[in-house]
């Protein structure tokens, strides 16, 4: 079936791919000149870093002046913990919600929702205070101060994982969870054997969610990563902004390798990540 | 059976607790923690609350003259209009067009999305490059297109001649496409008869839009617009970046609030309560808007 192409929808794909373009564009621009040297950048940062315009000197420096790597270290550790953190409680408190009925439990439910309210800034302060007293701020153990942000974001995580966990429980038939309980089950191996198993996909979801929420996220890594060895890759790159100032090369050669494992992920895993993102979005 | 599986309630505590002990711990508890800082004087960052401030409103007095805080204000109502317009506008538009299409939807979807999981302060770097006035992006393609002159090296000074803009550019930019995805999803709930009988009925692309799409597609833009009201109060990792310190007078609610916390902590606190102030009342007036008339649920 042959049908003419109508200049309606030649325009539609124009402009739509219009604005593809400026998604594209700025990050192949920054990958582009991370490959090229001051003068190259300096006097075309459109042309392609071909030939004798191509150097690695950028990432040569980059790697030299900042411990990269550790500062990656300390993000897997922080945004694994938290995603994986996110899942076991947040799975456990949705499938309670959800399956049994108690007194409290519309307390609960509002809390829940409250939850979601509270932007960062008016807990931070108090946060700040109480993790000072039990001494895992500022601390001289790489492993308490990472504590610090991991602790406050599982628990800015948490009312979204719980709200998106339900949704998906609820879909479950219960005659699984009936015969686990005919079988002799606790609670606990039918939730860990039967339930847990089966809400796979969105705990994924979240999971995915969790990390990149907390691997992006400047402020909370602003107030308890203040020293070089505890830097997360998000404040290296902060830092490495404020002291490279003209040293463009460098610039893009570190927004370059801080985009690059995101984009990976992005493109195998793109459908959970936006349903993650926005489903619970919508739901609250 | 039913129910009866779930009667045994001996140890639900045990799964509930952690988790909400979390949220009692890191932000019930501070959240109020944080109110009662706001009338009270303290020292340093990290401190404990001392005596009552007297008067004990006398930070909201102060903010409330505070020239600093009115930019910031003033900034943060241009952001949030800015995006309910831009980001939520741009969605709408764009969503409209890919549910006329059928090759490439998919495609769009994940190129539009993408920029959402990039860390902000990633994207603040590269558009200060891309801003950059010697040579930046923008200014290079200007003199490419003969807009600025090449010869005489013409070039725009954008992060202090047009500060606003170059700071809100890349934050709208970056949501469009959480907003388009939502959208499209609302739009997909639609039914397809309806668009037919109003095709039979001879009514234009245009009449269908304004007619069908938009009244039903209500609860959706009300999401939408509640996220980027809420968002809006909430940036804050691109802005600093791209301006440290509200540079050129481009402060938001959120970053004031930044710079203060460790100069004048309980002032900070203050912040902190009139940005949550702000969200819950426009939230619930974006509520009210969107969500008055059952009759349009999808």
């Amino acid at each position: 079936m042959k049908k003419k192409i109508s200049p309606g929808y030649t325009l539609i794909y124009l402009f739509l791919s219009l604005w593809a373009l400026t998604t594209i564009f700025p990050l192949a621009w920054s990958v582009m000149n991370s490959f090229k040297d001051k003068k190259t950048i300096y006097h075309n940062s459109f042309a392609l870093p071909v030939g004798s315009t191509f150097s690695l000197e950028n990432y040569r420096s980059i790697f030299e002046n900042y411990d990269i790597l550790h500062a990656y270290r300390n993000s897997f550790i922080i945004s694994g913990t938290v995603a994986a953190a996110v899942i076991l409680l947040a799975g456990m408190a949705a499938y309670i919600l959800c399956r049994y009925q108690f007194s409290g439990k519309r307390l609960l439910n509002l809390l829940l929702y409250a939850g979601m309210m509270f932007p960062i800034y008016s807990t931070i302060i108090p946060v700040l205070r109480m993790q000072a007293v039990w001494g895992i701020v500022n601390s001289p153990s790489v492993g308490k101060n990472l504590l610090s942000v991991i602790l406050p974001q599982i628990a800015g995580n948490m009312s979204f994982a719980i709200i998106v966990l339900m949704g998906y429980i609820r879909t479950l038939p219960v005659e699984l969870e009936e015969a686990a309980f005919l079988e002799g089950c606790s609670m606990f191996q039918t939730y860990f054997r039967i339930v847990f198993p089966l809400c796979k996909p969105s705990m994924v979801t979240v999971g995915i969610f969790s990390f990149l929420w907390s691997y992006n996220d400047l402020f909370t890594q602003m107030f308890f990563l203040r020293t070089k060895e505890n830097w997360a890759i998000t404040i290296l790159l902060n830092n490495i902004a404020s002291k490279e100032g003209v040293n463009y090369g460098a610039l893009f050669s570190s927004v370059t390798l801080i985009v690059i494992p995101v984009l990976i992920v992005y493109i195998f895993l793109n459908k959970y990540i936006i349903k993650g993102m926005t489903v619970g979005a919508v739901k609250g | 059976m039913g129910a009866n599986i779930y009667k045994n309630k001996k140890l639900i505590w045990v799964f509930l607790l952690p988790a909400f002990l979390f949220m009692l711990v890191y932000l019930y508890y501070p959240f109020v923690q944080n109110i009662l800082n706001s009338f009270r004087h303290i020292k340093y960052m990290g401190t404990a609350g001392g005596d009552w401030n007297s008067p004990w409103y006398i930070n909201y007095t102060k903010l409330w003259a505070d020239p600093k805080m009115r930019i910031a204000l003033k900034n943060t109502g241009i952001t949030i209009a800015a995006t309910i317009l831009g980001q939520v506008g741009i969605a709408l538009l764009l969503s409209l067009l890919v549910s006329n299409i059928k090759a490439g939807s998919g495609f769009f979807r994940t190129v539009y999305f993408f920029p959402i999981v990039i860390s902000a302060t990633a994207l603040g770097l590269l558009f200060n490059l891309v801003f950059l006035y010697d040579k930046g992006m923008v200014n290079q393609f200007l003199q490419f297109a003969g807009y600025l002159d090449r010869e005489s090296n013409e070039l725009i000074d954008w992060k202090s001649k047009h500060a606003m803009f170059t700071m809100l550019m890349p934050v709208i930019w970056q949501y469009v496409g959480f907003y388009f995805v939502i959208l499209l999803t609302g739009l997909s709930g639609i039914p397809s008869e309806l668009y037919e009988a109003a095709t039979i009925d001879g009514g234009s692309k245009w009449q269908q839009v304004r007619f069908i799409t938009l009244p039903l597609l209500r609860n959706s833009i009300g999401t939408c617009v509640i996220l980027a009201v809420t968002g809006a109060l909430k940036v804050f990792d691109l802005p600093w970046t791209m301006f440290v310190n509200g540079m050129s007078n481009t402060w938001l609610t959120g970053t004031y609030m930044y710079s203060k916390v460790y100069s004048d902590v309980d002032y900070a606190s203050a912040i902190a309560v009139v940005i949550v102030l702000i969200g819950v009342i426009l939230s619930a007036l974006v509520n009210r808007i969107f969500r008055q008339n059952d009759d349009y649920q999808v």
